[in-house]
């Protein structure tokens, strides 16, 4: 009888595919993935441990790198946990403001996605389709903050500015265009054969499965469970605004990809509503220079795209947290990679590393 | 939901187990503090009970408060729409807390991380190795007694 033996190759740190500095180790039998083994890790800053030695405004620009693609998302998120604790209530126009750019930001990382989804699987083209599209919304972006990327855009009690005179009309441009651009997305990819086949019945997650291993985000849904913090645990004024919450059926990597396709949609829409709706005035509540929120503990979640963003912090009553603790999406969506990929092929460790769209800087931290 | 109902639902867990398990906090912050031995049984308690039904775990972390590590779960129900805060605490003499990987598998990671930033071993974890942190790494760096020196003399090692 032929002897056989399985061999260990290495994917990343540095790889096209891995979206980033993550490295997995394979265990492969021929061209089946036995093993699949995440090692993170290579990104890693010590920001939870920086935190500590920066005052609470300091460590604003910080959250902008964790999921460095959506970091109005991060903001928001970090600001609402420290507003908690401080008790501020921030002004009607604010809150829209926050609302159209954290869902602004939705679909700029979710082009990235399917951007990145397209070009792991070959069509190049699509990297540069999602992009293009990318590049309208950072545009917006560059117009009230000036950043293209790193935002810290939102602040605590409100955002750091007005939106200028030219970005009301350029946003209804764009809303104008988007749905004619997602149109052509779809004619391109979604009625591919290739990324088809691909991608459908391709690394299967049960419904219960992700609950237990702690999947959040498009990832969970997907599965078909209903839980999108926007509508379980409305922040801020999410209630205000009419919208779906795409799930899937199966759980496989057509639905999550899917899904974004169809949160993009979704979130175009609450930003329709939300610039309909937004009234004038002011843009900040008055909080203190200097923040000392009372000593105690909160745990604040929102829903960003790539799952729940959670800050845990600790309060000893001094200006420093005690002590921060960021629950990252990515990092806990990784854990399903290992028992997603066994039986299947290398190409396919590509499509889930895709679909579960893990991003480094938060996986890190 | 509101807080008394929160209230309501942990002083029944108190009732039934008595002396191992305390509420502290007030308002948003009320927890279950209890003691690492009956750790995994009130856990399991809270994930299959029909008044708890926390199927899944949010988030898991710790706090170091120098005499003794904090672990915080932080619990939700996808059917009942609730939250729950769990903590337990251990001396900085004796780092060990059960791990919760048997109820939970999404511990695996997060526990993980824990015990590679603060030091607390989980015992019976399939897998426990640090994961940001590389494997020569000495120390915990999110202890508050940590102190961060010039690492640029050390070699850093190749892992391939």
């Amino acid at each position: 009888m032929l002897k056989t033996e399985t061999f260990t190759l290495n994917m990343g740190p540095q790889h096209p595919s891995t979206h980033g500095v993550l490295q997995v180790v394979l265990e492969l039998d021929g061209e089946t993935v036995v093993q699949a083994i995440p090692n993170m890790g290579y990104l890693h800053r010590g920001i939870e441990k920086l935190a500590e030695s920066r005052t609470y405004a300091q460590f604003i620009p910080y959250t902008d790198r964790l999921d460095y693609v959506s970091s109005m998302g991060n903001n928001l998120g970090y600001c609402q946990t420290v507003e908690k604790m401080i008790g501020v209530t921030v002004p009607e126009r604010a809150e829209y403001l926050r609302i159209i750019m954290t869902e602004l930001n939705r679909i700029a990382s979710h082009l990235i996605f399917m951007g990145s989804l397209a070009i792991d699987l070959g069509a190049s083209t699509g990297m540069m389709f999602g992009f293009r599209s990318r590049e309208r919304i950072l545009d917006l972006f560059d117009m009230v903050c000036g950043a293209r990327q790193t935002y810290t855009y939102i602040r605590f009690g409100g955002v750091s500015a007005d939106i200028p005179a030219e970005f009301i009309p350029a946003l209804e441009r764009f809303l104008t265009d988007f749905p004619a651009m997602l149109d052509e997305y779809h004619r391109l990819l979604t009625g591919n054969e290739i990324l088809y086949h691909r991608l459908k019945n391709t690394g299967v997650i049960s419904a219960q499965r992700a609950v237990e291993i702690g999947l959040t985000g498009p990832a969970l849904r997907a599965s078909g469970v209903d839980y999108d913090i926007r509508k379980v645990e409305p922040y801020g004024i999410y209630d205000r605004f009419d919208f779906n919450v795409p799930l899937g059926q199966v759980g496989d990597c057509w639905d999550r990809y899917i899904i974004r396709m169809e949160e993009m949609k979704q979130s175009a829409d609450i930003v329709a509503q939300a610039l309909s709706q937004m009234p004038e005035g002011t843009i900040m509540a008055s909080v203190p220079k200097v923040l000392k929120p009372p000593a105690g503990e909160v745990y604040h979640s929102i829903e960003n795209p790539r799952g729940e963003l959670g800050y845990y912090i600790v309060s000893d009553g001094g200006v420093n947290p005690y002590r921060l603790h960021v629950r990252r999406p990515s990092f806990i969506n990784l854990q399903v990679l290992n028992e997603t990929c066994q039986g299947l092929l290398i190409g396919d460790v590509v499509a889930i590393l895709a679909t579960l769209d893990s991003l480094m800087g938060e996986v890190d931290c | 939901m509101s807080n008394r109902d929160i209230n309501t639902l942990l002083a029944k867990i108190q009732e039934q187990y008595l002396e191992d398990v305390k509420i502290v906090g007030e308002k948003a912050q009320t927890a279950l503090l209890v003691e690492p031995q009956r750790l995994l049984d009130i856990l399991e308690f809270l994930k299959t009970s029909e008044s708890y039904q926390c199927n899944m775990l949010r988030n898991l972390t710790a706090v170091d408060y120098l005499e003794y590590i904090e672990v915080v779960y932080h619990l939700y129900s996808l059917s009942l729409r609730q939250a729950i805060t769990v903590k337990t605490r251990c001396s900085m003499e004796d780092l060990q807390v059960p791990s919760a990987t048997s109820i939970w598998p999404s511990a695996n990671f997060q526990e993980r991380e824990i015990y590679d930033l603060l030091g607390v071993k989980f015992t019976g974890h399939p897998d426990l190795r640090r994961i940001l942190l590389r494997d020569e790494f000495e120390g915990h760096p999110l202890r508050k007694t940590y102190q961060a020196g010039n690492t640029g003399e050390k070699e850093v090692k190749s892992l391939c």
